[in-house]
């Protein structure tokens, strides 16, 4: 078995540098997930933003364009429906995002020659990966590191602690656009090869597996998207010889490493994974 | 309200024409109760305020809008613009699990000089004097979690410092803590009133904290008083404000708050 034999072809190249570049953007934004305990929006998200892809895949409309659109009309439905008070914001996630999500499967059953791209679009595929597709990701790995880069105390402070961030001049509401604005984007442009349902492990396992590793957030920002990147380089060539999708292969291969570090940081790492939902 | 306030106290700047935040007959109500009732409020430049009171009779909502944190529903507050205020949390609100080192935690409460992530050199050599200052050098790659309490209630009191506000507030600084932490912090808040620093704060602690402050004000939905303490911790101005009766005490000079035995008030 020649390990690089896919290399030969332009699709798998196109393929592994956006699973590259989606892994490294996800361990990224998938620290201020983690931390600010985010995970079940990214979720919530991505099903949302599937119903714009069904759609999108139906009426021929550009996969950005409508999907975008799509998320953010539901990211504002979310908004309106929890700012009414009668329901939490988890509730509101979970009633809209089920519902597009829903409404993607209906347009699946009914409009069959769109099944292939909403398959695609559900478990990921690399076989639609084309030119403008890397261009899109590195635009977004780009946004998400100049905004980090720019914004890194404000951010971490309105992480850490948004009441006197707020206190000490920090826009904090303008902060949390940032993050949502960096997520949505995120989870857009990096889904084709990930898939809807599984994207969100990829936001949450890079980033759990570097805080077993790190009590430091700057080195918790260096070493999830390492694992990310790598985990998708090696999960994409994992796919292609085994022939399993590219997004279940990825995911599969993170949870491994989150696993093996897991295991190995003992109760340091079990102690600080666990907290994350303890504070 | 029974003001017994004096024109000036002990440790306030002399010539401060404006006062550095002004709450002016100010109410609040989160959608229910009226928790706070046409509060009137000043802190001066330098001053060393104390506001004590039951739980849920208003202190930290007050401490929220003088920060600037909440809008009252009624009445206003004026601020000194440009003055800096820094905050300090109660030690129980820190998630002491989020991975966050000393020297990362006293950086955030200043923007970047340089517009980059990491510390300039002399913004770690100005992070080193303010934990040198609070007797926590060497301390700077630690864990916050990996702290002694007293340790890491200084930590946050180096955050603010950082900032070198003019007017620094504190919610709860001894609660949860031990009696050498305690002894600690009002040393340092102490000193830092000393220095001209304007300093409010909360406090359930009347024996261990507000006896030990210049000036102290009751709140229970209402100003009750204000004052220093040998003024407003009587047992009439105690019982309005808690409800309940209480006896002062004088021993060795120190003013000594206890709970009035059922029946011997």
């Amino acid at each position: 078995m020649n390990l690089f034999e896919p290399f030969q072809f332009a699709f798998f190249r196109n393929g592994i540098i956006v699973a590259v570049l989606a892994g490294a953007i996800c361990g990224l934004i998938g620290v201020y997930v983690v931390l600010r305990q985010m995970s079940y929006i990214g979720h919530g998200l991505s099903h949302s933003i599937f119903g714009g892809a069904a759609a999108s895949a139906v009426l021929s409309v550009n996969f950005y364009l409508g999907a975008g659109v799509w998320g953010l009309l539901s990211a504002l439905m979310i908004g309106r429906v929890a700012r009414r008070g009668k329901i939490g914001s988890d509730a509101a996630i979970g009633v809209i995002t089920t519902a597009s999500f829903a409404m993607g499967l209906a347009l699946s059953n009914v409009f069959g020659q769109a099944k292939r791209s909403i398959d695609a679009v559900l478990f990921g595929s690399i076989l639609g990966v084309g030119g403008s597709d890397v261009i899109a990701v590195v635009g977004a790995g780009v946004l998400s590191v100049v905004v980090i880069y720019a914004c890194y105390r404000q951010l971490l402070f309105a992480t850490f602690d948004p009441e006197v961030a707020d206190v000490s001049g920090v826009n904090v509401a303008r902060m949390e656009a940032l993050l949502m604005l960096m997520l949505a984007t995120t989870i857009l442009f990096t889904m084709k090869v990930m898939g809807v349902l599984l994207i969100s492990a990829m936001l949450v396992t890079p980033a759990a597996t570097a805080r077993m590793m790190t009590n430091s957030f700057s080195r918790m920002l260096t070493i999830a998207p390492i694992i990310g990147a790598l985990c998708g380089g090696v999960g994409m060539l994992l796919s292609y010889h085994i022939d399993v999708s590219p997004g279940a292969t990825i995911i599969l291969l993170a949870s491994t490493v989150f696993l093996v570090v897991f295991t190995v940081t003992g109760s340091r790492g079990r102690r600080n994974v666990g907290d994350l939902a303890h504070h | 309200m029974t003001s017994v306030d004096s024109p000036t106290t002990p440790g306030e700047v002399a010539g401060s024409d404006r006062p550095l935040v002004e709450v002016n007959g100010v109410s609040h109500s989160y959608g229910g109760p009226v928790v706070l009732d046409h509060i009137h409020l000043s802190i001066e430049a330098g001053s060393f305020l104390g506001i004590i009171g039951p739980s849920g009779s208003g202190k930290t909502t007050l401490l929220r809008i003088i920060l600037g944190n909440l809008t009252p529903t009624l009445g206003t507050v004026q601020r000194q613009p440009a003055r800096r205020v820094a905050y300090v949390p109660q030690v129980e609100t820190v998630n002491w699990n989020f991975p966050i080192t000393v020297s990362e935690v006293v950086l955030m409460s200043r923007p970047s000089s340089a517009r980059r992530p990491w510390a300039t050199a002399a913004e770690r050599r100005d992070v080193s004097l303010v934990l040198e200052q609070l007797g926590l050098g060497g301390l700077e790659d630690r864990h916050i979690r990996e702290l002694s309490g007293g340790q890491q209630q200084r930590v946050f009191l180096a955050r603010a410092l950082h900032r070198q506000p003019d007017l620094l507030v504190l919610d709860e600084p001894t609660s949860g803590v031990d009696v050498r932490t305690r002894h600690e912090v009002v040393h340092l808040l102490t000193d830092l009133h000393r220095d001209g620093m304007a300093v409010v704060l909360t406090t359930h602690d009347i024996n261990g904290l507000a006896t030990h402050l210049p000036r102290i004000a009751c709140v229970n939905r209402e100003l009750i008083a204000i004052g220093s303490p040998r003024d407003v911790l009587t047992p009439q101005v105690l019982e309005r404000t808690y409800g309940a009766p209480m006896e002062v005490l004088e021993h060795g000079g120190l003013l000594l708050v206890t709970d009035s035995p059922l029946g011997t008030s």
